[in-house]
């Protein structure tokens, strides 16, 4: 099980069950409750039986997948993971951006795959807010990574007002 | 020039301490060398052939005397006394020590300077035409627009981790020595029909294995819209551009592959959803922006200068070097001086401590405290007074600056190549001295004229040999450095790619190549036309016969 970071803390207790791979829609049946985390592809196969399945449920995109394929169920899903194959594919911070900009999706996004301390300042900027961490990671050497920078110059998610419009409202005040 | 406010300055303290701390990782072994890699390299850190190199952003190549001074005493200190001025008006330093590199990275900070984003898979320093704010037929200074393309792609937390590298280039001024057209975006400024600014925004241009200009994306997007066009651009490279061969992660494959056409679209719909965002620009900011670049204090109502007149009617020598190095200034009374690199015997583009500290106490006395490097590797001073010209000149010889070679065939543009970098097939920069020693007479030089040559060391290109007028790139042939020439490139604004001339040759042998080029553009040349009007008049054959009739 990875350590998972959410709202910049330690989760204790993740309720989430990650399907890196699903094969059947067997597995729905052999855990009733369970909320699971899908893969894209099994999501768009299994959709009407998802719909009926009674616990929660969230999708996972790979890096070279897109929010738009899921675009009108978003309000259906309470998470969102994206995959991270390895940490310098940088593909996962544009979908994270566009699924709050654009879809304004409110749910969790989190970074699963190949998540890394010095990665975890710019993921938090692109809009995720948790984070399955790889194994080897130090989770006290990850936690200070949201301290990184105090500030940002463009718009973000967490500070949707760019450096030059708050630098104006401040003149102006 | 642009000063930081304590936003500027807080993000940069923060980031000089992330990096020291990456460091200290990396070196307890808690970070391995794959996952150090792209970190240093975004903080300008290289592993080079011989040491560590650390790359120093300029942004838009312009510097003070207080930032020429602390980079002497870099080069002093830290460096064997030198730096290397590249073409992407930026300053390396060949010999630090990888423990230094914390304290030179806090010394720059002390200048409001750094080497962030000059190398790695993420937008680079944004450049533009050496001559911004000062040019007599400027259409618009593109420095406040370089300046917030800057703070925009500074720790831009989306684009960190490209598929590949990414430079953008501005450009004001109608000659465009910026080389525009062959960056990953290319940015134009031009003037409406209601004579407000815009952008004319190319993409898809890069040198490199795939020489290629780039292809208009916008045509005339306005001011607002700047940074949600440019991001637009980089949202679809960042999802779509190959990252499965770094040979083909460049955008302009990923135009190419796409299709012009098909590409403007996608970023055309990109665009639409983003364009009126919080990033749409205000007129506050652009005018705050512009505040820092509104001139200096310059002497009113100066016209020509009759000291100037009779120092260029009694002195020979200042006038060949008013007449190569000097330009047009649009204030009157003023004029650009270009203080060459390039004397035989120096590699292109190097610059000793003692020169910096020269040159920073000249940019204080002639030019407002102020000069900026050019992608020819050569030192402006922007802002000079013609009537103190002569005596600037004089000045500059007593530390051999006053070479009046600006635009001659020995104002190379040479890259580092296989003395420093480890990826050269050859070495580049004894070939551009043996070069400049063959053609060390200034009145065949000056008879010659205007004529750009480029050396690269490899495909890489840092060199930019594909818009040389005549390129030459370093291949490797059995084992053996030969070099490969081609003609007819330009990165003006009528850009052009070189076309290969033939087989390659060895290294004693290309001097004797030039020459037989040269004699053959001056027994075709229309009186006044310079080489590359030649070359495109008469076309490659020509050259080519004569090259091979006598060597082969
Ligand atoms: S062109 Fe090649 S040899 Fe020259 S600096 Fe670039 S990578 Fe090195």
């Amino acid at each position: 099980m990875p350590i998972i970071i959410d709202q910049k803390a330690i989760l204790r207790q993740d309720r989430w069950t990650l399907l890196r791979e699903a094969s059947g829609p067997e597995v729905l049946r052999a855990a009733p409750g369970r909320s699971f985390i899908v893969p894209l592809d099994f999501y768009l196969r299994y959709r009407g039986l998802l719909d009926e399945y009674p616990g929660e449920k969230g999708v996972w995109l790979d890096s070279h997948e897109t929010p738009e394929a899921i675009a009108g169920d978003l309000a259906n899903l309470a998470i969102i993971a994206l995959n991270f194959p390895v940490f310098r594919d940088g593909r996962s911070f544009t979908n994270a951006r566009e699924l709050r900009e654009h879809y304004r999706y409110q749910g969790e996004i989190r970074a699963i795959g190949d998540v890394l301390r010095d990665q975890l300042f710019y993921m938090a900027r692109c809009g995720f807010d948790s984070f399955a961490l790889r194994h080897d990671q130090d989770p006290e050497t990850c936690l200070a990574a949201f301290r990184d920078f105090s500030t940002g110059y463009q718009a973000s998610i967490d500070e949707p007002a760019p450096l030059f419009r708050r630098r104006h409202d401040q003149r102006q005040a | 020039m642009y000063r930081y406010d304590e936003y500027d300055h807080a993000m940069l303290a923060e980031r000089v301490a992330q990096f020291q701390d990456q460091t200290r990782r990396y070196l307890d072994g808690k970070l391995s060398e794959a996952e150090f890699l792209p970190l240093r390299l975004q903080n300008g850190l290289y592993v080079q052939r011989l040491a560590p190199m650390l790359r120093v952003a300029v942004p838009y190549g312009l510097l003070s005397s207080a930032q020429l001074r602390k980079l002497a005493h870099i080069a002093r200190h830290y460096d064997k006394g030198y730096g290397h001025l590249t073409t992407r008006q930026n300053i390396q330093f060949n010999w630090p020590e990888l423990m230094d590199v914390p304290d030179i990275l806090a010394e720059l900070a002390e200048v409001e300077m750094h080497a962030i984003q000059t190398s790695g898979n993420c937008i680079r320093n944004v450049t533009t035409d050496h001559f911004a704010g000062a040019a007599a037929d400027e259409i618009e200074d593109a420095r406040p627009w370089c300046e917030i393309i800057r703070q925009w792609s500074s720790f831009h937390p989306e684009f960190a981790y490209l598929p590949r590298k990414f430079k953008i280039a501005v450009c004001g001024t109608p000659a465009d020595q910026a080389a525009t057209q062959v960056h990953d975006i290319g940015v134009y400024l031009l003037r409406g029909d209601d004579g407000e600014t815009r952008f004319r925004i190319l993409a898809g241009g890069g040198l490199g294995r795939t020489p290629v200009i780039g292809q208009v994306i916008f045509e005339q997007v306005e001011e607002p819209h700047l940074l949600s066009a440019l991001e637009a651009i980089m949202r679809v490279y960042n999802r779509e551009g190959r990252r499965d061969n770094k040979y083909k992660a460049r955008i302009k494959i990923l135009v190419r592959e796409t299709g012009a056409d098909r590409f403007r679209e996608k970023v055309r719909r990109e665009w639409e959803r983003i364009k009126d965002s919080a990033m749409k620009l205000t007129g506050a900011e652009i005018r705050r922006c512009q505040s820092f670049f509104s001139g200096p204090d310059y002497v009113q109502r100066l016209n020509g200068s009759d000291a100037l007149e009779e120092s260029l009617r009694n002195d020979a020598e200042f006038a060949l070097w008013h007449r190569r190095n000097v330009r047009a200034h649009k204030q009157p009374g003023y004029a650009i001086v270009t203080v060459s690199l390039k004397q035989t015997g120096l590699a292109p583009g190097d610059i000793n401590d003692r020169q910096l500290d020269f040159l920073a106490d000249l940019a204080e006395r002639y030019s407002f405290g102020e000069a900026r490097i050019s992608h020819k590797q050569n030192i402006i001073l922007a802002d000079v007074e013609q009537r103190r010209l002569h005596a600037l000149w004089r000045e500059l010889g007593a530390e051999s600056l006053e070479t009046p070679a600006l635009g001659l065939l020995t104002d190379i543009i040479c890259c580092p190549g296989g003395d420093f970098c480890a990826l050269a097939n050859a070495k580049s920069i004894p070939l551009a001295e043996e070069i400049q020693r063959d053609f060390r007479n200034s009145a065949e030089l000056e008879e010659i004229g205007d004529l750009s040559l480029n050396i690269s060391g490899c495909m890489n290109a840092c060199g930019h040999h594909h818009v040389g007028n005549i390129g030459i790139l370093g291949v490797d042939k059995k084992g053996e450095e030969f070099y490969q020439i081609s003609l007819g490139g330009s990165s003006a604004r009528q850009a052009s790619l070189g076309k290969i001339l033939g087989p390659a040759f060895a290294r004693e042998e290309v001097p004797g190549v030039l020459h037989i080029l040269v004699d053959v553009y001056k027994a075709q040349r229309d009186p006044g036309e310079a080489f590359l009007d030649t070359y495109r008049r008469i076309g490659h054959e020509p050259f080519k016969q004569s090259v091979y009739a006598d060597h082969h």
